[in-house]
């Protein structure tokens, strides 16, 4: 096992690295710390600070919003269906791509990833076009009377397209470097496919397929672009959680849109916590847990 | 296809190509269908039109400054991470994914009320005669801050992997900090560094929630194209919107293959390093 860069770098140097220098690094140091300091620590002060200043109980009382209510229901809802769903592909995207060698792999792999490039705007515009009264499917589904534009159905397909690559990409790297050994061990040996996946494969990348569900219910719940054209923003119906901000804050209620707004920000940092320590279990497992370079 | 011991091949690639198909592809599919049923007469005249240019041009511009931020910001912080040991790095290090992490609108929420008239920002700015929000300079703030993460997690890695040694040649060839900093270990980081630039310029291009709290969302001045391709919806002007959008996806496109090219060269750097 070659030892973390990380380590070795500071048994080896012979010289003073650029930079270590007492003046350089302090200099450094100072210049990201202050910018750090009033550029993302701000803004999360900020949110609990509004949250809070006009007391506990008007926190409170605006969370029990029937608006704010449904707007929570309808995000929890919304996780509950997308990031199963999600894991689901995660998995069967890196099976494929990772235990098989097939012509259009590499095309395959590009489309996985894909929504990470794109607009969620456009995301939320393609739907339209698709489902609403206007879309290909249009008048198929009106005749069908299904509600699928402006309702739950286009909220989740749009958290779809937006967190398609989330469990996916954390895996595919992960299991290409786990190769296909166990796997053929597994099969040779007499084990059935579904118990190859379930008794060999899964267990080798739980955490893996944990942290990619985690920042994917993240997200889920705070997709805002896509999820505000397809839903239509209707009051007290589709309105998800980060709607409901817009909404409140338009209406000029602050103090409920910072309630709202903390909510989430208690989602993001449960999700930053949960990120830590599953790197520090990928660490100490020897998995090498992949650091997102994007969402 | 090589012959594999593994079952499950149909199956798991009939999950992938059904879910990417059915939930990414035919959306795309059905955009860029309707905009090909826009004459191309009317298609340049939604393009030309003085609100479509100006808003791309805030669009590009703003991305440009904000990414031209984060490029100075994030390689510095990247830098704190890979080479420094210091009391609360484990802190600065997760309080990088907070844009990740961090819903749009809960950031446009926040950054507007901070750089508002009377905000903790907005009120001395204002003193000295700085207006950031509702100006176009509350945008690039808004696109810097949901985009920084890029520029930070792929520089990051590879200042770790720098090896001492080519540092330690320079240090005996009789190379000064500068010399070993710009000669040395900047062309080693720079695929990198573009790459994770490229990225940020994407993202930002495409930035909708933090920005519109933020913007203002005057025609002409302070009106981003995502927001006018939304503002073409509500109208029901859905030619205009499928238009505008699909020239947002062709810039995403455009911006995918750009980072692709980047990065490729960026794996061909590291692998001539390692020898």
């Amino acid at each position: 096992m070659v030892k973390p860069v990380s380590e070795r770098a500071h048994t080896e140097w012979m010289v003073t690295p650029v930079g270590a220098g007492p003046v350089a690094r302090r200099v450094v140091l100072g210049i990201v710390t202050v910018i750090t300091l009033l550029f993302l620590v701000a803004p999360l002060a900020l949110i609990v600070s509004s949250a809070l200043s006009q007391g506990v109980g008007v926190f409170f009382r605006s969370l029990s919003d029937p608006g704010t209510q449904h707007a929570i229901w309808l995000t929890v809802i919304t996780a509950l269906i997308a990031v199963p769903l999600n894991i689901m592909f995660g998995l069967a995207a890196a099976w494929t791509v990772t235990k098989f060698e097939f012509p259009g792999r590499t095309l395959l792999i590009s489309l996985i990833e894909l929504p990470y490039s794109i607009s969620p705007i456009v995301a939320g515009v393609a739907y339209l076009f698709v489902y609403g009264s206007q879309g290909l499917f249009g008048p198929l589904i009106e005749a069908s009377g299904v509600k699928v534009m402006f309702a739950l159905p286009a909220i989740v397909l749009a958290s779809m397209f937006v967190t398609a690559p989330f469990v996916a990409r954390e895996l595919i790297p992960l299991m290409q470097v786990q190769g296909t050994d166990e796997e053929e061990a597994a099969v040779t040996l007499g084990a059935s496919g579904f118990a190859t996946f379930f008794r060999v494969t899964l267990p080798n990348v739980r955490w893996a397929v944990l942290y990619g569900a985690i920042l994917c219910n993240a997200r889920v719940m705070g997709e805002f672009g896509a999820v505000s054209v397809v839903s239509g923003n209707i009051r007290g119906q589709t309105t998800t959680l980060p709607l409901q901000i817009e909404l409140l804050y338009q209406d000029y209620n602050v103090a409920g849109a910072f309630a709202a707004a903390t909510v989430l920000t208690m989602v993001a940092l449960a999700t930053i916590v949960i990120k830590v320590a599953l790197e520090r279990i990928g660490r100490e497992t020897d998995m090498p847990v992949a650091r997102p370079p994007g969402h | 296809m090589r012959r594999s011991v593994i079952p499950g091949f149909g199956l798991s690639l009939g999950i992938t190509v059904l879910y990417l198909g059915a939930i990414v592809l035919l959306p795309l599919c059905a955009l860029i269908l309707k905009a090909s049923d826009v004459g191309l007469a009317q298609l340049w005249g939604i393009l030309s039109s003085p609100r479509t240019l100006s808003a791309i041009r805030v669009t590009v511009t703003m991305a440009l400054a904000a990414t031209a931020f984060n490029a100075v910001y994030g390689l510095l912080l990247a830098w704190v991470l890979a080479r420094y040991e210091f009391p609360g790095k484990r802190i600065l290090d997760a309080l990088v994914d907070v844009p990740f992490a961090l819903p749009t609108a809960v950031a446009g929420l926040a950054l507007t009320a901070l750089f508002s008239k009377n905000g903790w920002f907005g009120a001395p700015l204002d003193a000295i005669g700085l207006k950031v929000a509702y100006a176009p300079v509350g945008i690039a703030i808004a696109m810097a801050f949901t985009s920084i993460p890029f520029v930070v997690r792929t520089v990051q890695p590879v200042i770790e992997d720098l090896g001492s040694d080519v540092e330690e040649a320079g240090r005996s060839l009789g190379a000064n900090d500068f010399q070993i900093l710009w000669r040395v270990i900047f062309p080693a980081i720079f695929p990198a560094f573009l790459a994770g630039c490229s990225l940020s310029f994407a993202r930002s291009l495409g930035e909708f929630g933090a920005v519109i709290f933020i913007a203002g969302n005057q025609p002409m001045k302070t009106e981003i194209v995502a927001l006018l391709t939304f503002i073409r919806l509500e109208e029901y002007n859905y030619e205009a919107a499928a238009a505008i959008a699909t020239v947002m996806l062709a810039m995403a496109f455009a911006m995918l293959v750009i980072t692709n090219a980047v990065q490729a060269w960026n794996l061909r750097y590291l692998g001539r390093g390692d020898g």
